[in-house]
């Protein structure tokens, strides 16, 4: 069949230049409801931030300011170095010693939970044993009670234990994790009977086949969940807050609520912003450096 | 090298007994081929072999020793995987030299041993890349490697071929057969491909549910099927069974379709009128053009195969009968006269089994 042709008349040539036109204005529409989202979302990121550089009678006269001001470096030094203090409490922490806790206390959580539940999850999936679902069920079940649920047995066993005011006493409770073990469960499934079969051939016992074949295997998965359970453990409020009274264990999330008075002294605003922002670091590194991972975690298997 | 023998080997999952004691002697470097459709229980035999699976009872040898108690690490096996399990984390090289470093081998002669199986299956410029660098036949041959590196006593294949395109598995069957002569390594292969198995085979084991239906050389079982089953399921298309009763005092067979034949090779055992099998290969159905003796198929299928025809049809009866043809004739609705020959027959019993010659022939 012969094509058809025919010259390109004034009507397609305003044809394709509408299309140009509806296509760059539904651009430019999308890019205006991105940048909208990102203002709400770094506005008050950013007062924060100026905020941290002014005196500290700017913004308790009520003043918001949005422009930096000239007493940055002397906040975050005074921040770092001494900290910000209320009537509540009897003393400034500095933020470096509160930073310390609250890095310490997260990356055990992190770790101890990853530790865990990579261990029960592969008892789980790969052994036979009797009561293997009951517990894999217990275990699931435990879902259901977050921290907040068993406060008051768990600080009753931690003060039996004598671990109150005390490293151990503040990680111990949040390391057990069933999310994780879950999701550790769902990826190992997905590890074939044949990479098991093939390791027993090779003469892999148990602890070998899980250091040699599913550790390297689970590595991305590992390294998505250290900065999620990472931040978990950062922004760890309530149980902090219970179980630690000694000023040097204070974390940076609860040492700065206790730095914001109930209004019979002026607050020093900038030294508790300038905690803030240092406060806010950490977890925005973590995600920084691990960002790679943690998407080719979430979105690649290498099989 | 070793030899292999099972006696007896029962296993059953739950209450559903999946194999009712198989029987097999596997002589030193024989290559035993285990075929049978899915869910016969070959792949079960495999692993029971390898000691993946414990068998409910009987034993397993390998070159005389009890084996049956043992971990697959402890029984110097090697075996290939059907998606080959190569670890995906590790190069080629670690993949091959994984188990041997396991069994604590110096790393001189680890090395040694991989370059020279590497040699063999030339992979030698892979052994740096990953397996999924790697293509389905390349996986393949490492998959191959593997088993070669560690000299053991037995070769456990499960079904290694079933993943690759058809010309990679022709090729790479002709491969595995070179290969497993060379090294003279007692090898257990297992698959449902009957071209495979035929090719593979110096001794198949025609699997079915659950049992050893025959135990016999490929030219013997395609020759002497054991019974209907072993006789449909080898060779293509399959074998043709006619319903059919014992005449002639034994001497022959009244095919439902048409004529009563002698049998070309002596009369069978009992009476007048037991109701027979005949097994006839579509390649032994002969056209015959000028009609003698013929029975009239009626055409509903044709299949042109380039040097041959393949026929559907029927014969009085409703009796369908395929044929494989040397010509391109036949067309749909045509009739065609076709002849059985008799000394072309395997007759079996109404229940399937090989019935043989009476070893007296009347004169």
């Amino acid at each position: 069949m012969r094509m058809l042709m025919r010259d390109t008349t004034m009507e397609d040539i305003a044809l394709a230049r509408a299309t140009a036109r509806r296509q760059a204005r539904s651009r430019w529409i999308a890019h205006a409801l991105l940048a909208l989202g990102v203002l709400i979302f770094a506005f008050p990121i950013w007062i924060t931030v100026v905020g941290s550089t002014h005196d500290v009678s700017t913004i308790g006269r009520g003043e918001v300011p949005l422009w930096f001001g000239g007493e940055g470096v002397a906040n975050y030094v005074s921040a770092w170095l001494r900290g910000g203090s209320s009537l509540r409490t009897t003393g400034a922490v500095p933020a470096w010693l509160m930073l310390w806790n609250s890095l310490n206390m997260a990356v055990l959580i992190a770790v101890g939970k990853i530790a865990i539940s990579l261990l029960s999850a592969y008892a789980v999936v790969f052994f036979a044993f009797p009561g293997r679902m009951v517990c894999f069920w217990l275990i699931f079940i435990t879902l259901m009670l977050p921290v907040e649920v068993r406060i008051i047995p768990t600080f009753e066993v931690m003060v039996n234990l004598g671990l109150i005011n005390s490293m151990a006493g503040l990680v111990v409770p949040l390391v057990a994790s069933a999310t994780a073990t879950l999701l550790f469960r769902q990826f190992f499934l997905t590890i074939p009977d044949e990479y098991v079969e093939a390791a027993k051939i090779d003469g892999a016992g148990p602890l070998r086949f899980f250091k040699d074949v599913v550790l390297p295997l689970s590595v991305t998965n590992i390294a998505a969940l250290f900065v999620i359970l990472f931040i978990y453990g950062w922004n760890q409020y309530l149980w902090p807050l219970l179980i630690v009274s000694d000023k040097d264990l204070e974390t940076v999330v609860v040492g700065m609520t206790k730095m914001i008075g109930t209004g019979d002294q002026q607050n020093e605003w900038n030294i508790i912003m300038a905690t803030a922002v240092l406060a806010m670091l950490p977890p925005v590194l973590v995600v920084i450096l691990m960002q790679r991972w943690f998407v080719k975690g979430l979105t690649e298997t290498e099989k | 090298m070793a030899t292999l023998s099972l006696s007896g080997i029962r296993k059953s999952f739950g209450q559903t007994e999946v194999l009712h004691g198989i029987e097999l002697d596997v002589a030193d470097g024989e290559m035993i081929v285990v075929v049978g459709a899915s869910g016969c229980g070959k792949s079960t035999l495999l692993r029971i072999v390898a000691g993946l699976e414990t068998p409910t009872s009987g034993t397993v040898r390998i070159d005389g020793r009890d084996v049956t108690k043992l971990e697959p690490a402890d029984r110097d096996i090697a075996m290939v995987f059907q998606n080959y399990a190569l670890y995906p984390h590790m190069s080629v090289f670690e993949n091959m030299a994984y188990g041997l470093r396991i069994r604590g081998l110096p790393m001189v002669e680890i090395r040694k041993r991989v370059a020279e199986a590497a040699e063999m299956l030339e992979i030698g410029p892979l052994l740096e890349r990953k397996p999924r660098q790697l293509s389905g036949g390349q996986r393949q041959r490492v998959a191959m490697g593997r088993a070669i590196v560690r000299e053991p006593k037995l070769f456990l294949f499960d079904e290694p071929l079933s993943n690759l395109d058809a010309k990679l598995r022709v090729q790479m069957r002709a491969e595995i057969r070179r290969l497993q002569k060379r090294l003279g390594v007692t090898s257990l292969f297992v698959t449902h491909d009957q071209v495979e198995a035929m090719t593979l085979g110096d001794r198949l084991v025609v699997m079915h549910k659950g049992r050893a239906a025959q135990v016999a050389s490929p030219m013997e079982v395609w020759g002497v099927p054991a019974d209907t089953y072993v006789a449909g399921f080898i060779g293509s298309p399959a074998m043709n069974f006619l319903s059919a009763t014992l005449v002639q005092g034994g001497g022959g067979a009244q095919l439902k379709a048409g004529p009563a034949l002698p049998f070309a090779d002596g009369p069978r055992p009992g009476e007048d009128g037991t109701k027979l099998v005949i097994g006839i290969r579509p390649e032994h159905v002969q056209h015959l053009p000028d009609g003698a003796g013929a029975l009239p198929l009626a055409v509903d299928l044709v299949e042109p195969l380039g040097s041959e025809t393949v026929i559907h049809g029927r014969l009085p009866g409703e009796e369908v009968l395929v044929a494989r043809l040397p010509l391109a004739a036949g067309a749909i609705g045509e009739v065609l006269p076709v002849g059985l020959p008799p000394a072309s027959w395997h007759v079996f019993s109404a229940e399937g089994a090989r019935l043989p010659a009476r070893a007296t022939a009347p004169a």
